[in-house]
């Protein structure tokens, strides 16, 4: 191609015009990453449809428009985030509240949990825990293709640091509640880092909501850390307006005999990309990643999963579903990598979904590339409809059509959801998955906007 | 038991080519390289009207601002299409009338490659059309398809008997500007084999066409155009080898076929050209275009391959659905040892409503050996009912080899039903005890498995083509199986 297209372009201008501001609220040792990244950033650009890995994804939707708006936060933003409450009320958690992707307390940046757990906002990390920050930082997000990571590094100041100390076993899960608000149309980034160190156990919920019904362009990394014999789960729960693109990339660096898994529900969202990256970077490390999307409307949804063997005898599992109605569209990218060497390696993926309309319309790539011979790897894909001898069954036992077609949906949804560890969470997506299904969530729960 | 089977395997998998012997065969041979010079005395040489070599032409200023892709999972070495002889053929080409008139040489080398070159002497009841190097050499039992009204023939024969089929057909399944090896296949080709089958009429024998590359430096680009009209059946066979060389050869070829209404076409290729030696040098880069275009209603266009040869393999035979209820198939068994590599897979596209396509590929790798396979299942909005089955195995013989997929799937109606598997894995331990608890040695196990794997696409071919194309397998893997 020759030169960089209009749009990236826009984004090298939001960097000079910014820069200063973003470094001034950071430390030096994040600073240090920025010039480096913006360089690849330029290099690389917003992803096209030329790359492979966004191959069925349009983002220029959300990124060809001129926000008004790159977040930076002012003390009086904060006091609307304290108002916000999850829903969910038999959940209990240590929750984190993002506004727009910064930590929106004033005093306490840092909270210590039993046991010696740290939870709160990155940027204050840096400077207090730098040596274990700098051990992590950086180290995990990385990408030859996809500059939106580069561009996160470039631009990102703030997001949610967890530390968990060697052997510690955090009973409750951690909330962070991401909320997007403005006034204006806006785009913003933040960035956060998970540390579970060796033999700890821990999971964590990031819950996205968007709170004003303006357009929103939100590009998140997530790295995390599991050591030795570490026990991780990451659950994601998306549910933001038609209006609002949300783009994920979570890098997960698992250790010798670690265990995690990822749980990707959306339910509600504009464009979402989840792009999430499982290194297996140790012997006997296990790795499990879920996902399930429900989309209607004019809603695009995109999951995309790097399985890395990089070690021998690791196993993986990936099971991702999707139903679409209306005129949404969907996309899976999923990519099985067994390493020379990583023998005894035992991946699989799976991936189902569901056209209810004619216009819907589902891509979907899984992809195998193996280069060690003592392996078990499989994967399947089917595209298709609610089974005709399923819901014929149904009927003729006296279930009415509808009901029996609500049935199968959620018996199909429940497959993904029922991986969820955290009990009152799992009823509470089921309860979601259910409403979504039946048609009365046309809109985002707890959110304000009718922007349906 | 761990040892033993990989010093089986490995002996399993170093078996020699067979085929790597060179003819003398006096040629005539342009100099090598490429310009629109060449293009002209390609179309010259082989007197061509004007329309074809403008369609040369267009090509080849086509081509000139194409570059060559490089989304496949191969690694090419650069090609320089400047030290590239674009046309070579054995001297002396008479109008052949019997046997008696072929170059002697020429007539052993089909020998010794155990292809029947005379019609009296074999019972097989096969049709051969033998190309060599880029030009058709003889056709066998052209008199007794004729009286059926079957034309089968060279494409040079074709174009100057039957120029209006081959004006309404030729490139309007790959068009020139496909992709940059057809692009170049259609400025430079020189011959290939041409064959038609009228409304009603069901081929009584099977038609085979046999490449050889022959000479050194020269690259091959046949092209061939199978027309299937209404209510018609024919079963099409492909063999090709090439003399063992140092140098990597060019063969860029292409092939369309279409079908009409209620016709059937099975295209089955045994692909075995030169695959380098074990070091990974010369060897074949086999870029070929196959596409299929199911035209009318109730047409079914099945493709068949085995692919043991050349160093690199990148190949889609594809099927385009265009009729209601038309049928595509797609069954693959691709071998890779050594140093090979092989992309190659299929595109379905389905467009006609009620249209089924089923894709079972096999892969084997073995040594270095890279093997890939791509593949698109595409159902476009109207096509209602479509259906696909894909399935697509990898075995690995060796800790050096690689095995990849790379599905694509792209539904744009809701009543498709499209599924895909892949799986990957080795000889399990517990199957070779299995038969060797039965008093069959690891070696015979080993050949048994990898028999019973390519199994389902073997059973797909013509019955002498099929046990061709298993004692192939056995030596393409010959030293390698563990």
């Amino acid at each position: 191609m020759n030169g960089k297209s209009e749009i990236t372009e826009k984004y090298l201008g939001l960097y000079k015009d910014n820069i200063n501001k973003i470094s001034g609220i950071s430390s030096a040792f994040i600073n240090s990453f920025r010039a480096p990244a913006f360089e690849k950033f330029s290099e690389l650009g917003i992803p096209t449809k030329k790359n492979e890995a966004y191959k069925y994804t349009n983002l220029n939707i959300f990124f060809d428009h001129d926000y008004e708006n790159y977040f930076m936060p002012v003390p009086s933003d904060f006091i609307k985030a304290e108002e916000f409450r999850c829903d969910v009320t038999d959940l209990d958690a240590h929750g984190i509240v993002l506004l727009n992707g910064f930590y929106p307390t004033l005093n306490e940046k840092l909270r210590q949990l039993p046991s010696g757990v740290w939870i709160g906002s990155l940027n204050e990390a840096a400077v207090r825990f730098a040596d274990i920050f700098e051990k992590h930082f950086g180290k995990y997000a990385k990408s030859e293709t996809d500059g939106l990571i580069h561009l996160n590094t470039a631009m990102a100041s703030d997001g949610v640091f967890v530390y968990i100390p060697e052997g510690v076993t955090l009973s409750k899960p951690v909330q962070v509640v991401n909320l997007v608000q403005s006034d204006e149309d806006m785009f913003n980034q933040h960035r956060n880092l998970i540390i579970a160190e060796k033999n700890s156990v821990f999971s964590i919920i990031i819950c996205d909501h968007t709170l004003s019904p303006q357009k929103f362009l939100t590009n998140a990394v997530t790295e995390v850390f599991v050591g030795e014999n570490a026990h991780f789960d990451i659950i994601r729960v998306q549910n933001e307006h038609n209006n609002a693109c949300k783009i994920t990339n979570t890098f997960i660096h698992q250790e010798k005999n670690s265990v995690t898994s990822s749980n990707n529900i959306t339910l509600h969202g504009g464009l979402i990309r989840n792009s999430t990256y499982h290194h297996l970077g140790g012997e006997g490390a296990e790795s499990y990643s879920y996902g399930l999307f429900l989309a209607d409307k004019w809603q695009h949804i995109d999951n995309f999963v790097n399985m890395d063997h990089a070690f021998p005898n690791c196993t993986s599992n990936q099971l991702f579903k999707g139903v679409l109605d209306d005129m949404s569209t969907g996309a899976f990218n999923g990519r099985i990598l067994v390493r020379p060497d990583a023998q005894g390696t035992l991946a699989y993926q799976k991936n189902n979904n569901i056209l209810l309309t004619d216009d819907a319309k589902m891509d979907t790539k899984p992809q195998l590339e193996i280069f060690a011979d003592d392996v078990k790897c499989s994967h399947g894909a089917t595209i298709g409809q609610l089974d005709d001898d399923a819901l014929f069954y149904l009927q003729s036992r006296g279930i009415d059509k509808r009901e029996a077609r609500l049935m199968l949906m959620f018996g199909f949804a429940h497959e993904v959801i029922q991986n969820i560890k955290i009990e009152p969470l799992r009823e509470r997506m089921d309860n979601l998955v259910m409403q979504r299904l039946k048609g009365e969530l046309s809109r985002c729960a707890s959110c304000m906007v009718k922007c349906g | 038991m761990e040892k033993d089977q990989d010093k089986i395997l490995s002996d399993v998998t170093t078996g020699e080519y067979k085929y790597g012997f060179y003819s003398d065969i006096e040629m005539d041979r342009i100099p090598k390289g490429l310009s629109e010079e060449v293009v002209r005395i390609i179309s010259a040489k082989k007197k061509e009207p004007e329309w074809l070599l403008d369609f040369r032409l267009k090509s080849y200023r086509h081509w000139l601002t194409m570059k060559m892709p490089t989304w496949a999972n191969l690694k090419i070495a650069p090609i320089n299409y400047q030290e590239i002889i674009f046309y070579a053929a054995p001297k002396e080409r008479k109008n052949l009338n019997n046997v008696d008139d072929i170059d002697p040489e020429l007539k052993k080398t089909f020998d010794k490659l155990g292809i029947p070159l005379e019609e009296q002497k074999h019972l097989a009841g096969v049709a051969v059309d033998a190309v060599i190097d880029s030009v058709s050499v003889k056709t066998t039992f052209k008199e007794t398809l004729a009286e059926m009204g079957i034309i089968f023939c060279s494409f040079s024969d074709a174009v100057k008997e039957y120029p209006d089929l081959v004006k309404r057909y030729m490139g309007s399944v790959v068009p020139y500007t496909d992709n940059f090896f057809a692009t170049l296949n259609s400025a430079v080709f020189s011959d290939g084999s041409f064959c038609y089958i009228p409304k009603g009429v069901r081929c009584p024998m099977e038609l085979s066409t046999y490449f050889r590359i022959n000479s050194a430096n020269t690259g091959q680009f046949e092209r061939t155009l199978l027309i299937a009209d209404e209510e018609s059946y024919v079963s099409y066979l492909e063999g090709c080898t090439a003399p063992s060389r140092d140098e990597n050869q060019l063969h860029a070829a292409i092939v369309e076929i279409v079908a009409e209404k209620n016709a059937e076409v099975k295209y089955s290729t045994v692909q075995n050209w030169y695959p380098g030696d074990k070091e990974g040098k010369g060897g074949v880069f086999n870029f070929v275009t196959k596409r299929g275009m199911c035209k009318g209603e109730n047409s079914k266009i099945s493709w068949t391959q085995i692919e043991t040869g050349s160093a690199i393999t990148w190949k889609y035979p594809s099927c385009i659905l265009r009729g209601d209820n038309s049928t595509g198939e797609f069954y693959s068994v691709a071998v890779t040892n050594n140093y090979q590599q092989a992309d190659t897979g299929t595109k379905m596209t389905h467009i006609g409503k009620n249209t089924k396509s089923t894709i079972v590929s096999k892969g084997i790798s073995a040594g270095h050996g890279q093997n890939s396979y791509r593949g698109l299942v595409k159902v476009l909005k109207n096509a209602s009912n479509a259906r696909n089955y894909s399935q697509c195995d990898s075995l690995l013989l060796g800790d050096k080899c690689g095995a990849h997929t790379f599905p694509y799937l792209e539904v744009d109606n809701q009543t498709a039903i499209v599924e895909h598997e892949a799986t990957t894995s080795k000889i399990g331990e517990d199957q070779i005890f299995y038969c060797n608890q039965r008093g069959i040695s690891t070696e015979d196990a080993i050949g048994l498995i990898v028999n019973g794997y390519a199994r389902e696409v073997i059973n797909k071919l013509p019955m002498e083509f099929a046990v061709e194309a298993q004692k192939l397998l056995q030596i393409s893997l010959e030293g390698s199986v563990g």
